[in-house]
């Protein structure tokens, strides 16, 4: 890392800038050839990549474990959800709604913050844990007496996003271009995670940023050398939680129907596989992470049948029971093979080549 | 008077199931510090394949007694689990011993939804039913009652685990199991062969897993592909509870965790009833008529969510668990 940086862009740069651009604006093109579904995966790409993101902030930046993060996604996701459907009969519009569910799920992350501050490693992987059951309990459960949450049904009929008659749920022809719902909300996602990247950058490299890592490092340490380490902490878990909280409400919007199934304890985990796959702390590893596991699954779901019947000449196994088995191996596999991630940060390459007297 | 010895007679039972399958958690965390989260598969292992084996004899039409059907069922599945154990310790976990702490942990969930969908292409979707071999006789206990199979459940499981204290208390194994959770290194420097002490560890809590995984089988009288997330899950909690890492504190907080729960389960309907606050809403008072006045907020739906509630508020006042004296310093 260089601590200066060329105040002259080269045109080099400008030009794989512009090519990136133009390639991210035609993918969901390329993609809709092999069906609308792969728009509809890409998308999901994005809304995990938030996700992980966001996760990334407490588990890679401040390295709290944190096993429950998806109650933050799914408190996003029932805010627009009870907010803009006939449930209640509220329709609020988008922008109204998603700083209410990025600031309710902030709330509920220094909920679950502040009494667990103290606790370190495990204690806190368990305790976030038991959080995100709770919560996914409670939505489970909140229909009777009074029906908040519509229990194990979910909730439907929410209210896609909406610039004034522009609704991306409908296909519609701008500018003699044929763009279908999903297509139109990859352009809506793909500017939502550019924010959440950028913002993530800036947090890295900023004061805020290091003294994450101070904690990570050494918490001891970092409180020696006059971190607040109570308040960076709880930063950490309610900036975690409001980007939950967004990819949350925009799942919501996306998928016009939520549930209390989407936020199971198998979800945090699998967002956690992304961070740690992907390579804890580095953000274009994260990325990386969450687009392949979302990738892999869907990937596996096309291609396990035809596989089976070359290979075998019939189908042996429900492919859908024989991508999860896959995805197990293969989430086994790349962690034995890259203990670090795939693309781990520059410093934790440095700490696994020098090696330590304590084991980890 | 009852219900409560009642609760606290169920809690009790499957309680026991939850120490028996927190210590192999806490074993494993002791001396490795890592958390097997594959564990609780290998619980739904042990009931599957003595569910199986249990079937076959009993189709076969032996005249065998079922005591030693049973036997031959748990025999079965105790072999298993150990195997699997050991094959998952070695493949999955040792390699990783050096790398940084997470990536057990990712390897330990990649084991699980294997081992998970393993289960599900042998044993299929549906649930699995216990045939009826076994008839539980009820005994009155001052008003509750409790069956024999619920006796004999809690008994065994004190067994075991007074087995389990004994070996690691009194035994070389058990000396060479408390040094290495000590301090791997210099263990080894003192002649412990450390990863045949790691995976003495593996194997006996998966040994225990299957004794459990078995008595929940015939508890419920049902098994499932799935059934092994939840009880791991709560086992862990039971685990974390008594102070992870401490024998004792496994077998306390997975017996206490039983007790909360079923407690739980059986009052909260009670203590949530919104009859006796009228003013709350118009539509109360009809509801209340209609169901003879008890209109709960809460009701034993919220059972698993005790669990994690006392969890949490254990943990804030006693940050290392019931029993728990080392304060995990690996962040």
């Amino acid at each position: 890392m260089s601590s200066h940086r060329p105040r002259h862009v080269p045109p080099k740069v400008w030009a794989a800038v512009a090519l990136v651009a133009a390639a991210l604006a035609l993918l969901p093109f390329v993609a809709a050839l092999a069906g609308q579904a792969w728009v509809r995966i890409l998308n999901f790409a994005m809304i995990y990549t938030m996700l992980a993101l966001g996760l990334n902030i407490v588990v890679g930046f401040a390295g709290l474990l944190d096993l429950g993060y998806i109650a933050f996604y799914a408190v996003g996701a029932y805010v627009y959800a009870l907010l803009a459907s006939p449930h209640f009969g509220i329709h609020l519009p988008f922008w109204m709604i998603l700083p209410l569910g990025a600031g309710l799920a902030c709330i509920f992350g220094v909920l679950l913050g502040a009494p667990t501050l103290k606790l370190r490693g495990d204690y806190l992987a368990i305790v976030t844990l038991g959080f995100g059951e709770i919560i996914r309990i409670f939505l489970n459960n909140l229909n009777a007496p009074v029906n908040i949450s519509n229990g194990p049904q979910g909730i439907n009929l929410i209210d896609p996003f909406r610039i004034g008659s522009l609704s991306l749920a409908r296909p519609e022809v701008i500018l003699g271009v044929q763009f279908s719902g999903p297509q139109k909300y990859y352009y809506l996602l793909l500017l939502l995670t550019i924010g959440v990247i950028v913002v993530n950058i800036r947090l890295q490299n900023s004061r805020l940023g290091r003294a994450w890592e101070a904690i990570r490092e050494d918490e001891v340490a970092a409180k020696a050398m006059g971190i607040n380490t109570r308040n960076v902490k709880l930063l950490a878990f309610a900036m975690g939680a409001s980007f939950g909280g967004i990819a949350g409400a925009i799942f919501s919007a996306t998928q016009q129907f939520v549930s209390p199934e989407s936020f199971g304890l198998f979800e945090s985990v699998i967002v956690l596989s992304m961070v740690v796959l992907g390579g804890m702390g580095n953000i274009p590893g994260v990325i990386l992470g969450a687009i392949m596991l979302t990738m892999l699954p869907e990937v596996l779901r096309y291609t396990m049948e035809p596989l089976q019947l070359a290979l075998f000449g019939r189908v042996l196994l429900d492919a859908e029971t024989v991508r999860l088995l896959v995805f197990g191996l293969a989430l086994v596999a790349i962690m034995l093979y890259r203990p670090a991630g795939l693309w781990p940060s520059a410093v934790r390459k440095r700490e696994l080549e020098t090696p330590k007297a304590a084991p980890g | 008077m009852e219900i409560l010895l009642q609760q606290i007679i169920n809690g009790l039972t499957l309680g026991s199931v939850y120490a028996l399958v927190a210590l192999g958690y806490t074993m494993v965390y002791g001396i490795i510090g890592l958390i097997n989260f594959a564990h609780g598969e290998v619980v739904m292992i042990g009931a599957m394949v003595s569910l199986s084996v249990i079937t076959a004899l009993v189709g076969a039409q032996t005249s065998l007694p079922v005591v030693v059907v049973i036997l031959a069922g748990l025999f079965v599945a105790i072999l298993v689990c150990m195997t699997i154990a050991y094959g998952m310790e070695k493949v999955a976990y040792r390699p990783l011993r050096k790398a940084p702490r997470l990536a057990p942990l990712i390897t330990a969930i990649g084991m699980s939804i294997v081992l998970q969908n393993v289960a599900l292409i042998v044993w299929g979707r549906n649930y699995r039913t216990f045939p009826t071999i076994i008839h539980p006789t009820p005994y009155d206990i001052f008003g509750a009652t409790m069956t024999d199979l619920q006796m004999f459940i809690v008994a065994l499981a004190a067994l075991l685990m007074a087995a389990l204290l004994f070996v690691v208390q009194r035994t070389r194994l058990g000396m060479a199991m408390r040094a290495t959770a000590q301090n791997p290194q210099v263990a080894g420097l003192m002649g412990i062969d450390i990863n045949v002490v790691i995976s003495a560890a593996f194997v006996i809590g998966a040994a225990l897993a299957a004794v459990a995984g078995l008595m929940v089988m015939t508890y419920y009288g049902i098994a499932h592909y799935y059934m092994g997330f939840l009880l791991g899950l709560k086992a862990f909690t039971a685990a974390v509870l008594g102070g992870i890492g401490n024998l004792a504190g496994a077998m306390l907080g997975g017996i206490l965790l039983g007790i909360i729960e079923a407690l739980g389960a059986g009052y909260i309907g009670d203590v949530s009833n919104l009859c006796g606050f009228p003013w709350l809403s118009d539509s109360l008072h009809e509801q209340c008529a209609a169901n003879e006045g008890q209109v709960s907020m809460f009701g034993s739906n919220y059972q698993d969510v005790f669990a994690f509630f006392v969890l949490i508020l254990v943990l804030i006042f006693r940050p290392s668990g019931l029993l728990g004296e080392r304060v995990a310093e690996r962040a």
